[in-house]
C-alpha cells in the first residue's frame, strides 16, 4: 500500500489523503499547476512534505533508507534526461543501481528479462541518441523496470508519444499492473485516464477533489468544475472520447 | 572495458622505462657509460616519472569524475575552485618567504585546497544540488585568482614575483622523492573516493531526480566529490603547480573506448592521464629550448587549448 496521509506542501498541496493499492493503475489528473507532479514526487519519496506523510506499507518514505525505497519504488521523470549517449543495454543496466551487493548473475537476468519483455532485443547495442521517440520512451521505461520495483510512478509517460506508441505504452503499463505492480501515472489525457485507469485522482489547486473509478471521478460535472470546460463523453465504456463544446 | 585498460597498461609499461632514459643527458641502457647514470636515474628521473604518473592519474580521474558529476563534457576539475585555492596557498608561502622551509609550500597549498573544499561544502553542501555547487566553485576560483593577482602585484621583491609567476606555470623539473611521498598517498586516497562516487555518477546520467529515485543521496555524493577532487587536485597543485587541461582532454579521448558510463571511465582516465603527463614531461625535458626547459603547464595548455576548440566545434556540429 502506498499512502498519502494529510500531505501538505506550502502553496502546492493541501491535506491530500489517498491510499493506492498494488496491482492497480491509478491516474492523477488535474489542470496545469494543480500539484500532480508534486504529489507524484512526494509519493516517490523525492519531496519531503511540510506536513502529513507519504508511506509505503505503513513506513514513512522520508524516514526510509534510500536504498530500500529505491528498490521498491521506480520513478520515471516527466522529461527524462540522459547526459551520456549510452547504449540501450547500458541504459537499462542503470536500473540495477539500487541493488548494490546483489549477485551479478541476478542483475544480468533482470536486465535480459526486461530487454525481452520491452522488445528491445534488436536495439540493445544502439546508442540512445539513434532511437526514435517511441523506442526511446520504451528504453527509458525499461530502465525503471530493470529495478524490478513493486511500484511504478511515471510523470506524463504518454507526453510526446504518437497514437500507436501511446497505445503500446498503455498496454505495457496495464500488463505490468497485472503482475501485481502498483502503477501511478500523471496523465493530461483525460480519455486515456477514463479508458485505461482503474482509479482516478483529480487534483485542483493542490486539493484532492475526486478519487474513485474513472466514470465517477471524471464525470462531466467534475470536468466542468475543475477544468472549466463543458465536455461530453462519447462512445462505449473502454473506448470513450471527450467532446468539448 | 578491459581492452582499453590493457592497452593503456601496456603502453605505460613501455613508456615508463623509455622516459627514464630521455632527457638532457640520454642514457644508453646497453652501454651504461654515462657518468652518474645511476644517480640521474634514481634521484632525478625516477621521482619525476613517479610524480608524472601519480599526478596524471589523479588529474585524469578527477576530470572524468567532474564531467560525470556536472553531466558536461566540457567540465574540468579546475571549475571547483580547489586548484585555484591550492595555488593561492602556494603563492602565499612564496610571498611570505616561508616557501624556503622544507615542506612549507606543499603544506600551504594543501591548506589552500582544504579551505576551498570547506567553503564549497559550506556554501553548497546543505542541499547537495549541482547548479549551486558549480556556481560556488566558479566564485571561489575567481576569488582565488583575484587574490593571486593581488599577491603578485604587491610582491615584496622582484625575486618573489618571478618565483610566484614561474611556480604558477606548473612543472615537474627538479622534484625529488620528497614530493613523491606527499603526492602519492593523497592521490591514492582521492582516487579511492572518486571510485566510491562512481555509482552515484552513473545514476546522475539520468538527471538529479532520477538519481535520487535510484537511492543516491546527493549530499553524500557531493561530499565524496569534494574530498576526492580536493585530494587529487590539491596534491597535484601542491607539488607541481597548475597543470591544466589533463582533466579535460583525457576523459574525452578515453570515453569512446568505454560504454560511456562515468564509473567505467574513471580507471581508464587515470591510466591515460598518467601516460599523457609522462609523455608531455619527457617532451618538455627533451625539447631544445634556450634558457631552460619548457614548463609542463605551458606545454599542456599549448596542446589543450586547440583541443578544446576542436571539441567545441565538434559539439556545435553535433547540435546543428
Amino acid at each position: 500500500m502506498l499512502a498519502a496521509e494529510q500531505l501538505a506542501l506550502a502553496g502546492r498541496l493541501s491535506a491530500v489523503s489517498a491510499s493506492l493499492r498494488p496491482g492497480e493503475v491509478a491516474a492523477i489528473c488535474g489542470p496545469n499547476g494543480a500539484g500532480k507532479s508534486t504529489l507524484l514526487a512526494c509519493l516517490a519519496g523525492l519531496l519531503a512534505p511540510d506536513a502529513g506523510s507519504a508511506a509505503l506499507d505503513g513506513a514513512p518514505l522520508t524516514a526510509m533508507p534510500s536504498g530500500l525505497r529505491a528498490r521498491a519504488i521506480g520513478y520515471l521523470p516527466q522529461t527524462p534526461e540522459l547526459a551520456w549517449d549510452v547504449s540501450v543495454e547500458t541504459l537499462v543496466s542503470l536500473g540495477r543501481i539500487p541493488w548494490r551487493g546483489a549477485p551479478a548473475g541476478e542483475a544480468q537476468d533482470a536486465i535480459e528479462a526486461v530487454i525481452t519483455a520491452m522488445d528491445l532485443e534488436q536495439l540493445r547495442h544502439r546508442p540512445v541518441s539513434r532511437l526514435s521517440g517511441g523506442e526511446r520512451a520504451r528504453a527509458l521505461l525499461a530502465r525503471v523496470l530493470a529495478t524490478s520495483p513493486r511500484w511504478l510512478l511515471a510523470d506524463e509517460p504518454l507526453a510526446n508519444l504518437d497514437l500507436a506508441h501511446a497505445a503500446t505504452m498503455i498496454a505495457q503499463l496495464r500488463q505490468l499492473s497485472r503482475t501485481g505492480v502498483g502503477v501511478v501515472l500523471v496523465l493530461h489525457d483525460l480519455a486515456a485516464a477514463m479508458n485505461h485507469a482503474d482509479r482516478v485522482l483529480v487534483l485542483d489547486r493542490g486539493r484532492l477533489v475526486a478519487d474513485g473509478p474513472p466514470p465517477v471521478a471524471l464525470a462531466e460535472a467534475m470536468i466542468g468544475r475543475v477544468w472549466g470546460v463543458t465536455g461530453r463523453w462519447l462512445g462505449e465504456p473502454g473506448a470513450q472520447a471527450l467532446a468539448l463544446s | 572495458m578491459t581492452r582499453p585498460l590493457l592497452i593503456l597498461a601496456l603502453s605505460l609499461a613501455l613508456a615508463v622505462p623509455l622516459s627514464l632514459l630521455a632527457g638532457r643527458v640520454w642514457i644508453d641502457p646497453f652501454a651504461p657509460t654515462t657518468r652518474n647514470a645511476a644517480l640521474i636515474l634514481v634521484e632525478l628521473r625516477l621521482p619525476r616519472a613517479v610524480l608524472a604518473l601519480t599526478l596524471g592519474a589523479g588529474l585524469g580521474a578527477a576530470g572524468a569524475a567532474m564531467q560525470g558529476y556536472l553531466r558536461n563534457p566540457l567540465a574540468d576539475p579546475g571549475l571547483f575552485g580547489i586548484a585555484p585555492g591550492a595555488a593561492l596557498g602556494a603563492v602565499l608561502s612564496l610571498w611570505t618567504g616561508y616557501a624556503a622551509a622544507p615542506y612549507a609550500l606543499p603544506l600551504f597549498a594543501l591548506v589552500g585546497a582544504g579551505g576551498a573544499m570547506a567553503l564549497l561544502a559550506l556554501i553548497a553542501g546543505r542541499e547537495g544540488g549541482v547548479a549551486l555547487f558549480t556556481l560556488a566553485g566558479m566564485m571561489l576560483a575567481s576569488l582565488a585568482g583575484a587574490l593571486m593577482s593581488l599577491a603578485i602585484s604587491l610582491a615584496p621583491t622582484p625575486f618573489a614575483m618571478s618565483e610566484i609567476v614561474t611556480w604558477l606555470m606548473g612543472a615537474l623539473a627538479d622534484r625529488s622523492w620528497r614530493e613523491v611521498w606527499i603526492a602519492v598517498p593523497l592521490t591514492l586516497g582521492g582516487l579511492g573516493l572518486l571510485i566510491a562516487a562512481g555509482r552515484g555518477l552513473d545514476a546522475l546520467t539520468l538527471g538529479e531526480a532520477a538519481a535520487r529515485s535510484l537511492g543516491i543521496e546527493p549530499r553524500h555524493l557531493q561530499a565524496l566529490m569534494i574530498a576526492g577532487i580536493g585530494l587529487t587536485v590539491g596534491a597535484s597543485v601542491a607539488v607541481a603547480g597548475i597543470i591544466g587541461f589533463v582533466g579535460l582532454i583525457v576523459p574525452h579521448l578515453v570515453r569512446p573506448l568505454t560504454d560511456r558510463r562515468p564509473s567505467r571511465l574513471l580507471l581508464p582516465s587515470a591510466l591515460a592521464g598518467a601516460l599523457l603527463l609522462l609523455i608531455a614531461d619527457c617532451l618538455c625535458r627533451v625539447l631544445p629550448l634556450a634558457g631552460g626547459e619548457l614548463r609542463l603547464g605551458i606545454a599542456l595548455s599549448l596542446i589543450g587549448a586547440p583541443f578544446f576548440l576542436h571539441l567545441l566545434l565538434r559539439m556545435r556540429r553535433g547540435m546543428a
